[in-house]
C-alpha cells in the first residue's frame, strides 16, 4: 500500500479507530457525557479528514476499494447523519438511564460498515461492509431490550437480514461461477442463466436493505420497535450505504443498457411508490408512517437511479441529502417529545402541538413539507431534479406514477400537519426537563440548523447541486 | 426590481405579523394593512408611470438563480400583469380589512398565511421563468390550505384537503409539462432554459405538444375551474373564512385564467385550435351548469361559489374565441368578477357574523334591520347579473360580442346563462333581504370599517362599468399579441 492510498483511507481509519477509542474509554471512565463529547469530536475529525483527502482523489486500492468523488459524497452524507444521530442518542438514552455506553461502539461500527459500502468495488468488501452494518444493527435494534416491541423488532430484523445476507452470498457465488471474477468493475453482464439468476438474487438482498416493495415487510415493525435514534439510523445511514454500492455497481456495469435488469428496477420503483404511499395513508403511528413514507421515497429515488450518467447520480445524491435532513428533523422532534415511559409515536400525542410548542411543531411541519416536496423546502428541488432526470430519459411510466403517488403522499403529510395545528386537547402533561438545559439547547439548535439547511437547499439549491456535480467528476 | 420589492414586502410583512403577535394583536393588523397599502401604492405608481404603454413590457428584471439548470429569477411586467397585480393588492387590502374583527384567535399566524398567499399570487402574475412560476404557484397553496383548515367553518378539514389535493394534482402535471418543454427546447436548440421568452416558439411534434399542452391546460382548468374539475370550489369557498373566500374567488381563480392567457396560448399556438374545440363547449356548459346549481343552493356562500363557476365559463369562452374584443372582455371579466363576487363573499361574511348562519332558509326580511347592507348587497347582486352601468355588463357583453362571430349557437346558449344569472341573483337577494322577517332583529348595520370596505368596492365596480377604457388601453398590446398568434 502506498502512502497515497494510506492517506486516502484516513477517514475510514479514523472511523474504525472511533469504536476502539470508545471501548478504551469505557474501560477507563464510564461516563456518558465523556463518550458523547469524544464521539462528536471524532466525527468532526472524520469530516475534516474527508476535506483533507479530497485533493488526492481518486485513489484506487485494488482489488477491494476505490475512493472517488461518489464515495466521498456518500461518506460525507453518512457521517453528517451520524453526527446528528449521535446528538439525538445522547438525550434519548440519558433520559432512559439505561447503560448506553456500548451503544456508541455499535453505532460507530455500523457507520464504518456503511462507509465501507460506499468505497467498495469488490464482492468481498461489499459483503464485509454490509455485515459490519447489519450485525451491529441487530444489537442496536433490540438495544432497549426491556421495552415491549424491542425484542420482536430485533428478531424480525435479525432473521430477515440474515436471510437476505444468505441471498446476497448465493447471488455473488453464482455470478462468480459464471464470470470468474468478484471485481464489480470487471463484470460484464450477459444473458447467461447463471448471471441473471445471480443478479436477480442479489437484487432481493439489496431490495431488503432498502426496504423496497415487496421486500419491505420488516420496515414498519422495526421502525416502530427500535429506539428512535436507531430508527433514524436505519432510515438514513444504512439505506444511504446500500444505495451507494448499488449505484456504483450499476454504473460500473452500465446496468441501464440491459433492459431485462432495468425492467426489474422499474417494477420495484413503481411497486414501492404505490405501496409505500398507500400503506402510509391510514397510519396512526408516526414512526410507522415515516417507515412507509421512506419506502415510497426510495421508490422515487430509484427513478433517478435508472437514468444514465451524472445527472441521475446528482439528482439521487441531492435527493438523499434533502431526505436525510427532513427525516432527521422529524425523528429529532419525536425524540424530543418522547418521555421515559413512552415514545411519542401516536398521532394523538401531536394534537395541537403548534399552539403548545411552536418551535418544535414548526420544525416538524417543515420536515413534513420537505418530505412532501413543497417549495421553499429542500424536498422541492430534490423532487424536481429527480423528475427532470426521469423526463430527460423519457421514463414516462415511472415519472407519472411518481407524480400521482406523491399526490397520495400529500394527503398523509397534510393529515399529520392538520393534527399539529388542531385545537389542543385540554389536559396536557408538561414533560419536565430531567436533563441539563444545555442538552435541550443543543438539540433545539440542531433542529433549527436542520430547518435552516432545508430552507437554504430549497431556496438556493444551485450551489449545492454544483458542488455535488464537481465532486462526481472526480473519478 | 420594484416587482421583487413588492413581493418581498408581503413576505417580510407576513413574518413580522407572526412575530408581532406575541406583543400585540392590534399591531399585527396594522402591519398587514401597511404592507398591502404600500404595495397598492407601488402598483398604482407603476400604472401612473406606464399608463401610456409604448413597449409591451414595462419592467424586466432578471438575475441568476440556479444557472446550471437554466433557471433564472426573472420578473417582468406588462399591461396584463399590472392589472392583475393591482387587483391582487386591492383585494388583499380589503381582505385584511374584512378580517379585522372576524379573526380573534391566532391573529399573527392568520395574517402571516394571508400575506404569504398574496405574495405567491403576485409572484405568479409577474414570474417569467417557468420554474419560478411553478415555485410561486406552489407557494400560495400551503398558506391557503392553512387559512381554510384553521379558520374555516365546520367542514373545514375536508374542504382544505380537497382544495390542496385538486390543485396540487394540476400543479404536478404542469411541472411534468414544464420539464418536457424544457428538454424538448434544449434538445432542439442546445440551450437549456426555463425562461419564458426563451421557450416561446419551441418547435414540437403535434403528437408530443398535445400531451405537453394538456398538462398546462389541466392545471389551469382546475384553478379556473372548468366544469369537470370544479368539484373543490364550492367546498373551499363556503368553508373558508371571509378573507379566504375573497382571496379564493377574487384572485386564486384568476391565476388559472392568467395562466391560460400567459402560457397556454403563446407557448402552444399550434394547439390552440384543438383546445378551443373542447374549451368553448366546456365554457358554455360551465355557464349553464353553474347557474343551475347556484339557483338550487340553500347555503348563501355555496350559492355565490357556484356563480363563480358560471362566470368563469365566460372567461373560458372569451379566451378561446380568439377575438380581440372577447379577450378584452375576458380581462374585464377577471377584474369585475373579482370585485363583485369578492364583495358578495364579504357581505356573506358580515351576515354570518351577525346571524351566525349561512342558511338562506334562516334569513329573510333583513332589509328592515339592515337597510344599508341591503342596498349595497343589491348593487352587487345587480353587478353579478350583468346590469348595464356596472363593470360585469361590459365584460360579458364584450365576450359575447366577440364569441358570436366564432360560434353563434354556443354564444346564444351562453347568453341564456345571463337570464339564469338574473334568476339566481334575484332569488338570492329576495331570500336574504325581502319577504317576511326571520330572525336578525336587533343587529347592527354597517360599521365605519365596513362602510369603507364596501364603498371602495362599489366605487370601483361602478367606475369600471362607466370608464372601462383605461383598462382596455392598458392591456391592448398584450391582447393584440395574443390574437395575432
Amino acid at each position: 500500500m502506498t502512502s497515497t492510498q494510506f492517506d486516502a483511507l484516513l477517514p475510514y481509519t479514523l472511523l474504525a479507530a472511533a469504536s476502539l477509542v470508545v471501548i478504551l474509554l469505557i474501560a477507563f471512565r464510564r461516563s456518558h457525557t465523556v463518550i458523547q463529547v469524544v464521539g462528536f469530536m471524532l466525527m468532526c475529525m472524520v469530516i475534516a479528514a474527508l476535506v483533507k483527502v479530497r485533493p488526492i482523489l481518486p485513489v484506487s486500492i485494488p482489488p477491494l476499494f476505490r475512493i472517488d468523488g461518489l464515495a466521498l459524497l456518500f461518506t460525507a452524507l453518512i457521517v453528517f447523519c451520524v453526527l446528528i444521530i449521535g446528538l439525538f442518542s445522547f438525550i434519548y438514552f440519558e433520559e432512559r438511564e439505561e447503560n448506553p455506553k456500548e451503544y456508541y461502539i455499535l453505532l460507530f461500527l455500523s457507520t464504518l460498515g456503511a462507509t465501507i459500502l460506499t468505497i467498495s468495488v469488490h464482492f468481498i468488501s461489499f459483503f464485509i461492509g454490509l455485515e459490519l452494518l447489519s450485525v451491529s444493527l441487530y444489537a442496536l435494534v433490540a438495544y432497549l431490550r426491556t421495552r415491549n416491541n424491542a425484542v420482536e423488532a430485533g428478531m424480525k430484523y435479525l432473521v430477515l437480514a440474515a436471510l437476505s445476507s444468505a441471498f446476497l452470498l448465493f447471488g455473488m457465488a453464482l455470478i462468480y461461477m459464471d464470470k470468474g471474477t468478484m471485481d464489480l468493475t470487471a463484470i460484464v453482464p450477459s444473458d447467461s442463466i447463471l448471471f441473471v439468476m445471480g443478479a436477480g438474487i442479489m437484487v432481493v438482498a439489496i431490495g431488503f436493505k432498502l426496504a423496497l416493495v415487496p421486500f419491505h415487510l420488516w420496515a414498519a415493525d422495526v421502525y416502530q420497535g427500535a429506539p428512535t435514534p436507531v430508527t433514524s439510523f436505519i432510515a438514513t445511514v444504512s439505506k444511504i450505504g446500500v444505495f451507494a454500492v448499488l449505484l456504483r455497481f450499476a454504473q460500473s456495469i452500465h446496468l441501464q443498457q440491459y433492459p431485462k435488469v432495468s425492467i426489474i428496477f422499474v417494477v420495484l420503483a413503481i411497486a414501492s411508490m404505490i405501496a409505500g404511499n398507500l400503506l402510509a395513508l391510514l397510519q396512526q403511528n408516526v414512526k410507522r408512517l415515516l417507515a412507509y413514507s421512506s419506502i415510497a421515497h426510495f421508490g422515487y429515488l430509484l427513478v433517478s437511479f435508472m437514468t444514465v450518467g451524472k445527472e441521475g447520480t446528482q439528482a439521487a445524491v441531492f435527493y438523499l441529502l434533502a431526505y436525510s435532513i427532513a427525516l432527521l428533523a422529524a425523528f429529532g422532534v419525536i425524540i424530543l417529545l418522547s418521555t421515559r415511559q413512552k415514545e411519542a409515536e401516536d398521532l394523538s400525542d401531536y394534537r395541537g402541538l403548534f399552539w403548545k410548542r411552536p418551535v418544535i411543531a414548526a420544525v416538524f411541519t417543515i420536515a413534513l413539507l420537505s418530505l412532501a416536496g413543497i417549495p421553499l423546502t429542500a424536498g422541492f428541488p430534490a423532487k424536481f431534479f429527480v423528475l427532470a432526470s426521469g423526463v430527460r430519459q423519457h421514463l414516462w411510466l415511472p415519472v407519472i406514477v411518481l407524480v400521482l403517488t406523491s399526490i397520495v403522499g400529500f394527503y398523509y403529510y397534510l393529515r399529520v400537519i392538520g393534527v399539529l395545528f388542531a385545537e389542543a386537547s385540554g389536559a396536557e402533561e408538561e414533560k419536565e426537563g430531567t436533563l441539563q438545559p444545555f442538552f435541550y439547547a443543543a438539540i433545539y439548535t440542531t433542529l433549527v440548523v436542520l430547518t435552516v439547511l432545508s430552507f437554504w437547499l430549497g431556496i438556493l439549491p444551485g450551489s449545492t447541486a454544483d458542488g455535488i456535480r464537481e465532486l462526481l467528476v472526480i473519478g | 426590481m420594484i416587482l421583487a420589492v413588492m413581493i418581498e414586502i408581503l413576505l417580510i410583512g407576513g413574518v413580522l405579523c407572526w412575530l408581532a403577535a406575541r406583543w400585540s394583536a392590534a399591531a399585527v393588523k396594522w402591519i398587514a394593512l401597511a404592507a398591502l397599502l404600500t404595495d397598492l401604492g407601488l402598483s398604482a405608481w407603476c400604472w401612473f408611470q406606464y399608463r401610456d404603454p409604448g413597449a409591451p413590457w414595462f419592467i424586466d428584471f432578471r438575475t441568476g438563480w440556479i444557472p446550471s439548470f437554466g433557471i433564472g429569477f426573472h420578473l417582468a411586467l406588462d399591461g396584463l400583469s399590472l392589472v392583475m397585480l393591482m387587483l391582487t393588492f386591492f383585494l388583499g387590502t380589503l381582505a385584511v380589512l374584512c378580517s379585522w374583527k372576524e379573526i380573534k384567535e391566532r391573529t399573527g399566524f392568520f395574517f402571516f398565511c394571508l400575506l404569504w398567499t398574496l405574495a405567491g399570487i403576485s409572484g405568479v402574475f409577474v414570474a417569467m421563468d417557468l420554474f419560478l412560476f411553478y415555485f410561486f404557484w406552489e407557494v400560495m397553496l400551503v398558506p391557503m390550505y392553512f387559512l381554510i383548515a384553521l379558520w374555516g367553518d365546520t367542514r373545514r378539514r375536508y374542504a382544505a384537503y380537497k382544495f390542496f389535493i385538486f390543485t396540487q394534482t394540476g400543479g404536478l402535471l404542469m411541472l411534468l409539462s414544464i420539464l418536457a418543454l424544457y428538454f424538448i427546447h434544449g434538445q432542439n436548440s442546445g440551450v437549456y432554459t426555463f425562461d419564458y421568452f426563451g421557450l416561446l416558439n419551441t418547435a414540437m411534434d403535434a403528437s408530443v405538444s398535445k400531451w405537453v399542452v394538456s398538462g398546462f391546460f389541466i392545471a389551469f382548468a382546475i384553478k379556473l375551474p372548468v366544469v369537470p374539475f370544479h368539484n373543490w370550489l364550492p367546498d373551499a369557498h363556503s368553508e373558508a373564512p371571509t378573507a379566504g373566500s375573497l382571496v379564493l374567488a377574487g384572485l386564486l381563480l384568476k391565476t388559472g385564467a392568467y395562466g391560460i392567457l400567459r402560457f397556454v396560448l403563446p407557448l402552444f399556438p399550434g394547439d390552440s385550435a384543438a383546445i378551443a374545440r373542447w374549451a368553448i363547449p366546456l365554457g358554455v356548459i360551465g355557464i349553464v351548469y353553474g347557474a343551475v346549481l347556484a339557483f338550487s343552493q340553500t347555503d348563501l356562500k355555496r350559492l355565490i361559489a357556484y356563480t363563480s363557476v358560471s362566470h368563469m365559463g365566460f372567461v373560458l369562452l372569451g379566451i378561446f374565441s380568439y377575438r380581440e374584443i372577447a379577450m378584452q372582455g375576458t380581462v374585464m371579466q377577471i377584474l369585475t368578477h373579482g370585485i363583485s363576487t369578492g364583495a358578495l363573499f364579504v357581505m356573506a361574511g358580515m351576515l354570518k357574523e351577525r346571524l351566525h348562519t349561512r342558511d338562506l332558509g334562516l334569513m329573510g326580511g333583513l332589509w328592515t334591520g339592515l337597510p344599508y347592507t341591503g342596498g349595497v348587497f343589491m348593487l352587487f347582486t345587480m353587478a353579478s347579473l350583468g346590469l348595464p352601468m356596472l363593470g360585469n355588463f361590459i365584460a360579458e357583453f364584450l365576450i359575447l360580442l366577440g364569441a358570436f362571430s366564432v360560434s353563434p349557437v354556443l354564444t346564444v346558449l351562453a347568453s341564456g346563462g345571463l337570464v339564469l344569472s338574473a334568476l339566481y341573483s334575484l332569488r338570492m337577494a329576495q331570500k336574504v333581504f325581502l319577504g317576511p322577517m326571520r330572525g336578525g332583529t336587533g343587529v347592527k348595520d354597517l360599521s365605519g370599517r365596513e362602510w369603507l370596505l364596501l364603498a371602495a368596492m362599489s366605487i370601483s365596480i361602478v367606475a369600471l362599468g362607466l370608464f372601462p377604457q383605461p383598462v382596455i388601453d392598458l392591456v391592448r398590446p398584450v391582447v393584440r399579441l395574443l390574437v395575432s398568434n
